[in-house]
């Protein structure tokens, strides 16, 4: 049963480039695009939120299959030419999940304390400064977590490719791997799954990364994990600085905490 | 320095001033006191442009701060003008509004570089004065988050100091520092109010730091101004009996 595992793999790592390749144009796209709309769904001008509403609620509220087949077969009797099937599968995944990333980023830039905001107008900042200094920095540690889902569900959604025939790692399974030999389909279907683990986890690890990265730029200690159950076990939480109360001997203390 | 002329402020259907009439003069320390409700930190709002009159007219140094001229009339200020005008205020917060994403260096530099324009090396020789003269000069490279109460209030007022303001508004600086933390901050005002000639407008409920450092003290209710006088007057023989009323329950209390 397993001595075909070997072949399974090096035929299915074949579209595991092409997946991790369509996924990480996918993501760049709709980093973007969140950026970019979310921005726009709290702009001043109220045309530039309406255009920004429209986007979101079109591509969230459709379905990513007629999106895929709707850019695939519908667009170039409009256009008068065709697009490659990967191109069109990266510009879904991008257009796709940029909607919900606008969502993320408009939600987290409106969850920055209004005083942050009081505190930039009191220091006459233009509402440019006011935002890319002071209220992303701090937005971008709450957008991070709900990003990593973001990213995972779309490494997921990329298996939809296959419909429109782009060779990713579903497609090598499908088309490829099972025909060959139908009899081991779970053998197949398994080493598949794992290797959509596995990028899911390193999408993870990154995003991680990223996270404790935006938590040092607002000086925040990192989330733990486990600090839930640390907290059940007795395990000693570290209190926060500002919680000290040394009276005034505390301000002529030197060094830091 | 402040004028406010008929000022009226409403939030829907509440209204919080009506028709406030007032002057403050360069260099005066003026205190408001009042109940809570009394429209006190609404004033301090509308001087900073947090919020926007709903009639009457301010001005601040001579200029128009609410409205604007516009081809000979007097049109509501858009947001350009009033970030010229705000330039000559700052204003200290009750919950110090520093940014937790910037050192205690750069809260104090960031704003004279960006919207002064002036120099890296000036505005950190200039913050390195101010963090001296608030006793914090050991925390030039803390995060806010590492700061008691008590050293993030100072750090905010040295950041609003950097700017170098004409008008600082003061809204309930120590309500939020532990009991023991406030004497500190009010001595450093005091010393702040005594040594510069910016003018003051400040509302708190630290009865005897009002009577020491302030020049006026305006008693507020039911937005309107009900007594206007020096602080020993206005503390020992206040005129109205509301006054009285809500000086006797704010001694108890304290």
């Amino acid at each position: 049963m397993f001595e075909n595992v070997p072949e399974y793999i090096s035929t299915a790592a074949d579209g595991l480039w092409i997946t991790v390749g369509a996924t990480v144009a996918g993501i760049a796209i709709a980093a973007v695009l969140s950026f970019v709309f979310g921005l726009a769904m709290l702009s001043r001008l109220k045309t530039v939120r309406v255009i920004a509403r429209i986007y979101v609620e079109i591509w969230r509220g459709t379905s990513e299959v007629v999106q895929l087949y709707w850019v695939m077969f519908a667009l170039p009797i409009l256009l008068g030419y065709r697009l490659v099937p990967l191109l069109v599968g990266i510009l879904v995944l991008g257009l796709n999940f940029g909607a919900y990333g606008a969502e993320i980023v408009r939600g987290a830039v409106q969850s920055v304390p209004r005083a942050q905001y009081e505190g930039t107008i009191a220091l006459s900042m233009t509402p440019a400064q006011r935002m890319r200094r002071v209220i992303l920095p701090q937005a971008l540690v709450e957008m991070v977590p709900p990003f990593n889902n973001l990213f995972i569900q779309l490494l997921k959604g990329s298996a939809l490719l296959t419909i429109i025939g782009v060779s990713e790692l579903t497609h090598q399974g499908k088309e490829v791997l099972i025909p060959r030999n139908v009899s081991e389909a779970a053998t197949i279907w398994t080493v598949i799954l794992l290797f959509y683990l596995l990028l899911a986890i390193l999408i993870t690890m990154g995003m991680r990364w990223l996270e404790r990265r935006a938590a040092a730029l607002v000086g925040r200690q990192p989330t733990k994990r486990d600090s839930v159950f640390a907290r059940f076990g007795g395990g000693k939480d570290p209190l926060p600085a500002e919680q000290s109360k040394g009276g005034l001997a505390d301000l002529r203390r030197k060094g830091g905490e | 320095m402040i004028r406010f002329e008929d000022v009226g402020k409403s939030f829907g259907p509440v209204t919080v001033l009506d028709g406030l009439n007032f002057t403050v003069a360069p260099g005066e320390f003026v205190t408001l006191i009042g109940p809570s409700g009394s429209g006190k930190t609404t004033i301090l709002r509308l001087v900073m442009t947090l919020e926007q009159v709903t009639s009457g007219v301010i001005t601040v140094g001579g200029e128009y701060l609410s409205h604007m001229e516009r081809g000979g009339r007097l049109v509501r200020a858009d947001e350009k003008h009033q970030r010229e005008v705000r330039k000559r205020i700052g204003m200290v917060f009750q919950q110090f509004n520093l940014f937790p994403n910037m050192k205690v260096m750069q809260n104090l530099t960031e704003a004279p570089v960006r919207v002064l324009g002036k120099s890296r090396a000036e505005a950190e020789e200039r913050a390195r004065e101010l963090l001296d003269l608030v006793g914090l000069n050991d925390k030039v490279d803390a995060h806010p988050s590492q700061l008691s109460g008590g050293q993030q209030q100072r750090v905010a007022i040295a950041r609003a100091l950097a700017m170098q303001p004409d008008v600082l508004l003061l809204d309930e600086v120590t309500s939020a520092l532990d009991p023991e933390l406030v004497a500190g901050v009010l001595a450093l005002l005091k010393d702040i109010a005594r040594t510069t000639d910016i003018t003051f407008l400040c509302v708190t409920h630290e009865m005897g730091f009002a009577r020491d450092v302030s020049d006026r003290v305006m008693m507020f209710d039911g937005g309107k101004v009900i007594e206007d006088a020096a602080p020993d007057k206005l503390f020992s023989e206040p005129d109205h009996e509301r006054t009285r009323s809500f000086l006797q329950a704010v001694l108890e209390r304290g």
